[in-house]
């Protein structure tokens, strides 16, 4: 039983032994890689270049790619959120189409009856737009006016910087309040006064300013999002547009993201059902979300990212060719060193570890570089071009490692060639 | 001094040695049924035209060939029927190279040139392979060249250099496959004796000439022509190489 025992042990630790004479075995064959490669630092740099090259773009185009789309995904998430809107659809007078959003069919009791009866929705507000003249004292301006309930504030995650909202009987009365932008107040107000609670006309209706809205700068289409006036839905309705029923634009807020999907669903079959639609017609009336708006502009820039990551690793791949070019030179070149090496001792097997070594270094080495590059370019991409530009972690993995897939893929056939030499015919080489 | 002889033990032992190149239309027969051994501490000259089999045999002794028939032991081992991989370990560790072209890897210095067999055994440590690339070149009297490139280097000290290298994986046999081919007489000498120095403190050498003044330095001469063993002879007055340079005239004067 001991015996057996201490046998055991005893393989066990030749096991050991072997394995550790292997490690350095590795240990020995990176060192002559690295040396082969030290003497020849002008040809490895040169090697290396299209590695470099294609890691850089790879990453700095993925970070360009990434960065729009970052950007675009912003954007729209300030449209607010778990954003749903229906707009009535387009009507055919006599088989001819008139604008979508021209039909009238959505009205108060479609608000009323969503509201009662979806349970994925959290805020519902219909829309009213208008625009004109808007005076106060002295200076004028020229604003678009948006008729909302007060829930409207919180579906578009938009906030009162001073004053105050909208109250239940502003919108019941049909009040002549409003919520200014600041674009607005800068332009109707000099910057002592504070336009809480200031009179302005709007179109000649007198109006009193119950509010300021909080900055929130240039929107997704470069429109300024702080030129605009809120007033209660009612107030721009009646008295603006001298409409009581229909309803140009509905916002809904889902209760969270996951549930857009299920509340566009029930918004879809009530309304429906509301106006007598089968599911295989066409309703008059058009429902989109916001992960659809999404969707939309990120197909686009996902297209972009592809085509200029597609370019990229061409780039990547013909820096690898580049590697088996000089590396294929390289074994002819030193035929007799591989000749030499052999007559000392070298097997196949080590002679193509180390060209394969060689080559996986050269990558490696130009992916490190060539990802410092790349980083470094996309951040001048940010400060000099001002482009918005994200560096992710893992398009410098992915890129990293495709060089390093490269460098063996086209280390390969190289090394082969290598291993495959004769040793006395490899001598005589001349 | 025959008695000792028959002690000594056997390095090489060969039998019915043939090597057949198979060149598609014709077949070319390099050896033709070689028999000889060379025993521990032998200095051996193989001589012989180019096309005698000579530089065939040295391959096939140096285990860089197998040979088409015949029984090959080296160090009491049947080598003749070993792989790829089998003869690159023997070469390794039983067999030190001597080039007429050095081959001396370019741009790599002395010392790192030495250590090269040293990089194929993994059993070395980074430690002993330094000090005994640097025993080794000490044996050749190049310790303060340790540093230099091959190209920084004259014709002989490179040859040094290569037999530094020969001797660093402590060979059973040195192998030198026409060493001074490629150098002047003066330079040839003091190659020769670094192999005579070598020989006395117990090297088995064998070496590939066809200068019949160069093979005057080995104790033994085997003479090849068409792959055969013609002649064997032992050399009478051995030649010594200290004091064949002696005689040469001063380097100043042939120089001129």
């Amino acid at each position: 039983m001991n015996e057996k025992r201490r046998r055991r042990g005893d393989e066990e630790i030749n096991e050991l032994i072997k394995s550790l004479y292997k490690k350095m075995n590795l240990l020995n064959l990176f060192v002559i890689a690295l040396r082969s490669l030290n003497k020849n630092k002008i040809r490895s740099l040169l090697t290396m270049l299209g590695i470099i090259i294609g890691v850089a773009s790879v990453i700095a185009m993925l970070a360009i790619g990434q960065g729009s789309r970052d950007s675009i995904e912003s954007q729209i998430s300030g449209l607010g959120s778990n954003v749903i809107m229906v707009f009535p659809g387009a009507t055919f007078r006599g088989g001819v189409a008139t604008a979508a959003g021209s039909a009238q069919s959505l009205e108060m009791d479609d608000l009323e009856a969503i509201r009662a009866s979806c349970t994925s929705v959290k805020y519902i507000s219909p829309v009213a737009r208008s625009n004109g003249q808007i005076i106060a004292g002295s200076n004028n301006w020229n604003s678009s006016i948006r008729g909302v309930f007060n829930e409207y504030l919180d579906i578009r995650n938009i906030e009162v910087e001073s004053g105050s909202r909208f109250s239940e009987t502003d919108e019941k009365r049909a009040s002549k309040v409003c919520i200014i932008g600041q674009t607005v107040a800068e332009n109707l107000f000099d910057e002592y006064t504070d336009p809480v609670g200031e009179k302005i006309r709007i179109n000649k209706i007198p109006f009193t300013v119950i509010g300021l809205l909080n900055e929130k700068g240039q929107g997704g289409m470069g429109e300024d999002q702080d030129d605009i006036i809120y007033a209660p839905f009612s107030t721009v309705q009646r008295r603006m547009r001298g409409d009581r029923q229909n309803i140009s634009q509905i916002y809904i807020s889902a209760v969270s993201e996951e549930k857009i999907e299920l509340a566009s669903e029930e918004i879809d079959e009530l309304l429906r059902a509301r106006k007598n639609i089968s599911k295989y017609e066409d309703p008059p009336f058009n429902i989109r979300t916001q992960t659809e708006i999404v969707e939309m502009f990120t197909s686009t820039s996902n297209t972009m990212m592809v085509l200029l990551a597609g370019i990229a690793s061409i780039s990547l791949i013909v820096g690898g060719i580049g590697i088996m070019n000089i590396m294929l030179v390289s074994v002819t070149e030193r035929t007799r060193e591989i000749g030499l090496r052999m007559a000392v001792g070298a097997r196949g097997k080590d002679i193509l570890r180390q060209f394969l070594l060689e080559a996986i270094l050269l990558s490696l080495l130009g992916g490190l570089i060539g990802a410092a590059f790349g980083v470094l370019s996309s951040r001048l991409f940010v400060t000099i071009m001002d482009w918005p530009v994200t560096v992710s972690s893992y398009s410098v993995v992915l890129a990293f490692s495709f060089a390093f897939i490269i460098g063996v893929f086209f280390g390969w056939y190289p090394a082969g060639k290598a291993a495959r030499l004769i040793p006395m015919d490899a001598l005589r080489f001349e | 001094m025959k008695e000792q002889d028959q002690e000594r033990k056997k390095i090489i032992s060969v039998s019915n040695l043939s090597k057949i190149y198979d060149m598609g239309a014709v077949k070319v027969h390099a050896l033709r049924g070689i028999d000889m051994d060379i025993k521990e501490g032998e200095f051996t000259a193989i001589m012989g035209h180019s096309g005698s089999g000579k530089s065939t045999l040295l391959n096939i002794l140096g285990c860089l060939d197998v040979p088409t028939e015949g029984k090959y032991y080296l160090d009491d081992a049947d080598v003749s029927h070993l792989n790829k991989n089998q003869l690159a370990r023997m070469r390794n560790r039983k067999i030190g190279f001597v080039f007429q072209t050095y081959n001396l890897l370019p741009r790599t210095s002395a010392l790192e040139n030495v250590e090269l067999p040293m990089l194929y055994n993994p059993d070395i440590r980074r430690k002993e392979r330094k000090d005994r690339a640097m025993n080794s070149l000490e044996l050749v009297g190049l310790t303060d060249w340790s540093g230099h490139f091959p190209n920084q280097l004259s014709g002989g000290q490179q040859q040094r250099v290569a037999i530094a290298r020969a001797l660093v994986n402590d060979p059973v046999i040195m192998l030198a496959d026409e060493p001074t081919g490629n150098l002047d007489t003066r330079t040839s000498f003091e190659v020769m004796e670094i192999f005579q120095e070598l020989n006395e403190k117990g090297i088995t050498i064998a070496l590939v000439t066809h200068e019949a003044d160069i093979s005057k330095f080995a104790s033994r001469n085997l003479l090849f022509r068409d792959g055969k063993i013609r002649k064997e002879t032992v050399t009478e007055n051995i030649k010594n190489a200290r004091e064949e340079l002696e005689k040469l005239p001063p380097e100043d004067e042939e120089m001129e």
